[in-house]
């Protein structure tokens, strides 16, 4: 392995070298690029803006739980902080996090290409979501917007009188910011492999982006057509949703679903494939049944098209279709399980360090497969009548959302974090903060499915006093959760200027994009890699001398 | 339950011990699976953690493994499946004997009609051991009807009616909540459903009005002056609505569509939607001439047109609940 060592005493000039970093220290270099690492950056950047305005509303509405009475805020404030804490969330943070930061910087990078195949509609994409951000701030600024992030008519059409429509179009505009992502990723993939690079040597994080990707320019076209239709209710008073004017308030529920559950696994596949590449690393193995994994990730693509009506059991739609949704929605459960099952089996025989990414790794199984079951208790409809539209949904896709996304993500960026910086993050602080996420994590939601099957409803300011004590566990845990997440924006930005200068490969992991110096050179690669190997030859490889981060203190 | 914390909700209604059944049966299963996850998971990372000298295995999978567990889980998750549709087929299939109260939801608030004529805002009395069947609509946005005793939930529409049905078994006070979110006060529109001993519950109906609501929609009938068109003695310029109720109805178009209360409901508001073989479309919608209460009135007046209505006394469904009728057994 060819790595690069640097005197750690050089702190002006890191690297002599010429790296993405330090090609061009100008505002107009980094706005103007179209390097894909830098975009990956500038969308590192402003994801984390929007992550963490998104966690503020999540710490209103615990503190407004507290107690029973609604008496922080007014019920039309709450009703709009727990809309702008969801819709930030999914359309700003969940939905491009992985793909737009992670993928965008390693897609490239992974199978030996210079960028991606449009440089040039990828820095657009970017600028799309910037300005979907920016207007969803202003419609935030100028009073806000209070269906919750579903948008369900005739509510959103006729009911609510807040800046819908401005809200709908911010959607619609960071929905071709998604699909331009898509878009990228799989022409880039299709037709920019290095040399050897066959799709059965793929690592699978890009299986996970190819199937993601699919998904977005599938499914992203009908929710932006959805908030169209719903801006031309409002509008023009034409009857689409509304039955007032001979509409059908189901159309807006199917036509919003046919995204946005398929919209779940735009969000939960890429942390898959994240995960994938951190259990080989760290147990120095292939990852056990490799094809399995990969075509799982193709599957939940699939048949994630199939489910969408399991979010209306109770809506109104017939017996019969409701039984058909929920055979199917079961479907998804397999190659999800596949998964599980085959990180699992990679252990087996293995050789682990339990670096910080790894934790993330095991935590990400963790608190998938308890969303992942508490997904199989939904699609049973049985229990779905009773616990849908309570807390026991809301606990089910913070699991799945945030404690398998976030997991995933978080972990990505610790185990990247050496190439994107070229800097080590500080490992004690890291395990630490690792382990205030997965605690928190569990302490705030894990009592929210308790609370949904005794029957507190979600969206709700003011309840019952027999959900308090519940309620209180639950904000209480949300405040180590949010120490959790703070702690690495701290560290990970101590790191750039103090850091120990990162080798080329620090965790000796398979991959091309450890191939080249930490952080690498604008395109990438001095010269075409050649593949002539599988995926993950982890027995080629020697593992790193420390058991974890070198220069870790 | 407990009130300081309560870990499981009442079981009021004989659909609560049924879902109660699959939701343990389910976190059986899954404390299980999650347990085996979670203990396979601590074992192998201690077991294989990285000494010197100790290098990994490289294992390529194993297709017999894969396949296991993609069949075994697949057959777990079909029990769930069946069970739960079987719990849902009841929940959706009111028997023919229920007691029929409406149900208008409105932000921000729930107002109930029973058949009798009484009529309650934010709460609902039942007695133990009746099957009652809601049919519900709303006047503006989607809200749910919710009583997480009863483990039941039904989203309550605009412009259409949907349907619940229980039996309770505990008296008691029970939540009703809005379970789907529906602008400012959606957490303030609940209330209570009260469950009273049959004997408790005819001497709370028998202190309220008296027309029933059928009575109401007779009334409602002639005032609007539908009975001209739709007569009983001739053929009028609209169909006769004896016995229509529930039977198939040949359509202009070709269509057959079961005359059920949605049916009733859409020829009121939107008369040309469906227009009945061998009649012309020249009803007039009454769309914003009635209220949601007084179409309930009007559909449950059709409903009880079994037989030509006689004289004054018009016909009756059936005389409100009394504690003598035989499906009053009180089960448990």
């Amino acid at each position: 392995m060819a790595s690069t060592v640097i005197p750690a005493n050089q702190t002006l000039a890191p690297t002599p070298k010429l790296n993405y970093l330090n090609n061009g220290h100008t505002l107009k270099s980094w706005l103007l690029t179209t390097d894909h690492k830098r975009i990956a950056l500038l969308y590192l950047i402003s994801v984390t803006v929007f992550f963490f305005l998104g966690g503020f509303f999540a710490m209103l509405i615990r503190l407004e739980l507290l107690t029973p009475q609604g008496d922080l805020m007014q019920a039309d404030t709450y009703n709009k902080v727990f809309t702008m804490h969801g819709m930030i969330m999914v359309f700003f943070f969940l939905i491009p996090v992985v793909p737009a930061v992670l993928g965008n910087f390693l897609v490239p990078l992974m199978i030996g290409a210079k960028d991606l195949a449009f440089p040039r509609i990828n820095l657009l994409s970017w600028y799309l979501y910037i300005t979907a951000g920016t207007l969803f701030l202003h419609c935030m600024l100028t009073g806000g917007v209070d269906t919750g992030w579903t948008f369900y008519t005739p509510y959103s059409t006729v009911g609510s009188n807040t800046n819908v429509i401005e809200a709908g179009l911010a959607v619609f505009i960071a929905g071709f910011s998604s699909i331009f992502t898509g878009l990228n990723f799989i022409v880039t993939i299709h037709r920019m492999r290095a040399p050897g690079l066959t799709w059965d040597r793929l690592p699978l994080f890009i299986w996970a982006n190819y199937a993601t990707s699919l998904i977005m320019i599938l499914g992203t076209p009908v929710i932006a057509i959805t908030v169209v239709l719903v801006a031309v209710e409002r509008l023009f008073h034409l009857g689409i949703f509304d039955p007032r004017l001979g509409g059908d308030p189901l159309l807006f529920q199917h036509l919003f679903w046919f995204y946005s559950h398929p919209a779940v696994y735009i969000m939960i596949l890429p942390s898959m494939g994240v995960i994938s590449e951190l259990i080989a690393c760290f147990a120095r193995k292939r990852i056990f049944g490799y094809k399995f994994v990969a075509l799982s990730s193709l599957a939940i693509a699939v048949f994630g098209f199939l489910v969408w009506a399991h979010h209306m059991f109770v809506a109104g739609i017939s017996l019969y279709a409701a039984m058909i949704f929920s055979f199917l929605s079961f479907s998804v459960g397999v190659p999800s399980a596949v998964k599980v099952f085959n990180w699992t089996a990679t252990l087996y025989k293995s050789s682990i360090s339990y670096a910080t990414p790894m934790l993330y790794a095991f935590g990400f199984i963790g608190l998938f497969t308890i969303g992942g079951l508490t997904g199989l208790m939904l699609a049973t409809i049985g229990i779905d009548v009773h616990v849908t539209d309570t807390y026991f949904v809301v606990a089910h896709f913070h699991y799945v959302m945030v404690g398998g996304v976030l997991m995933g993500y978080l972990g990505g960026l610790h185990f990247w974090w050496p190439k994107i910086s070229g800097r080590m993050y500080p490992e004690s602080w890291a395990k630490l903060s690792a382990l205030l996420v997965f605690v928190g994590f569990n302490l705030t939601f894990f009592p929210q499915f308790i609370l949904g099957y005794v029957g507190m409803p979600r969206r709700y300011w003011q309840y019952p006093p027999e959900f308090q004590v519940l309620n209180v566990l639950s904000t209480a845990g949300s405040s180590v959760l949010a120490v959790g997440y703070l702690l690495p924006m701290i560290y990970l930005l101590w790191s750039l200027k103090y850091g120990p200068i990162a080798e080329a490969n620090p965790w000796g992991a398979a991959g091309l994009e450890w191939q080249t110096t930490s952080p690498p050179p604008t395109f990438n690669f001095d010269e075409t890699p050649v593949v002539t190997w599988e995926a993950y030859n982890y027995d080629e490889i020697p593992a790193p001398k420390q058991l974890e981060a070198p220069g870790a203190r | 339950m407990s009130k300081f914390l309560p870990l499981w909700p009442d079981q009021a209604s004989t659909m609560a011990s049924q879902v109660d059944a699959l939701y343990i049966y389910l976190l059986l299963v899954s404390g299980v699976m999650t347990a085996l996850i979670y203990i396979a998971v601590t074992v192998l990372a201690i077991k294989y953690r990285r000494v010197p000298g100790r290098d990994a295995q490289q294992i390529e999978g194993s297709t017999l493994l894969e396949i296991t567990w993609s069949i075994v889980p697949l057959f777990v998750m079909m029990t769930f499946f069946i069970w739960g549709a079987v719990i849902y087929f009841q929940e959706r299939t009111p028997p023919a004997d229920a007691t029929e109260v409406y149900v208008v939801a409105k932000q921000w608030m729930w107002k109930i009609e029973h058949m009798e004529g009484q009529r309650e805002i934010n709460q609902l009395h039942v007695p133990t051991g009746q099957n009652i069947k809601l049919i519900m609509t709303s006047q503006d946005v989607i809200h749910s009807f919710f009583v997480p005793a009863f483990r039941i939930k039904q989203d309550v529409l605009p412009g259409r009616y949907t349907t619940l049905w229980f039996k309770a078994t505990q008296p008691g006070r029970y939540h009703l909540f809005c379970a789907e979110y529906c602008g400012t006060n959606h957490s303030g529109m609940g209330g209570d459903i009260v469950v009273m001993e049959p004997q408790d519950y005819a001497q709370w109906m028998a202190g309220g009005p008296s027309a029933p609501l059928q009575e109401t929609g007779k009334q409602l009938f002639t005032q609007l002056g539908c009975a001209t068109c739709h007569r009983f003695d001739v053929q009028g310029r609209g169909p006769n609505l004896t016995a229509v109720y529930n039977k198939p109805v040949l359509l202009e178009d070709g269509r057959t569509v079961i005359a059920d209360e949605n049916y009733v409901r859409e020829s009121i508001l939107n008369p040309t939607a469906k227009i009945v073989s061998g009649f012309k479309p020249v009803m007039p919608t009454f769309q914003g001439i009635v209220s949601d209460e007084q179409l309930n009135a009007l559909v449950a007046y059709v409903k009880s047109l079994a037989q030509p209505p006689t004289g004054t006394a018009g016909l009756q469904n059936q005389p409100p609940t009394s504690p003598a009728q035989p499906q009053n057994t009180q089960v448990q």
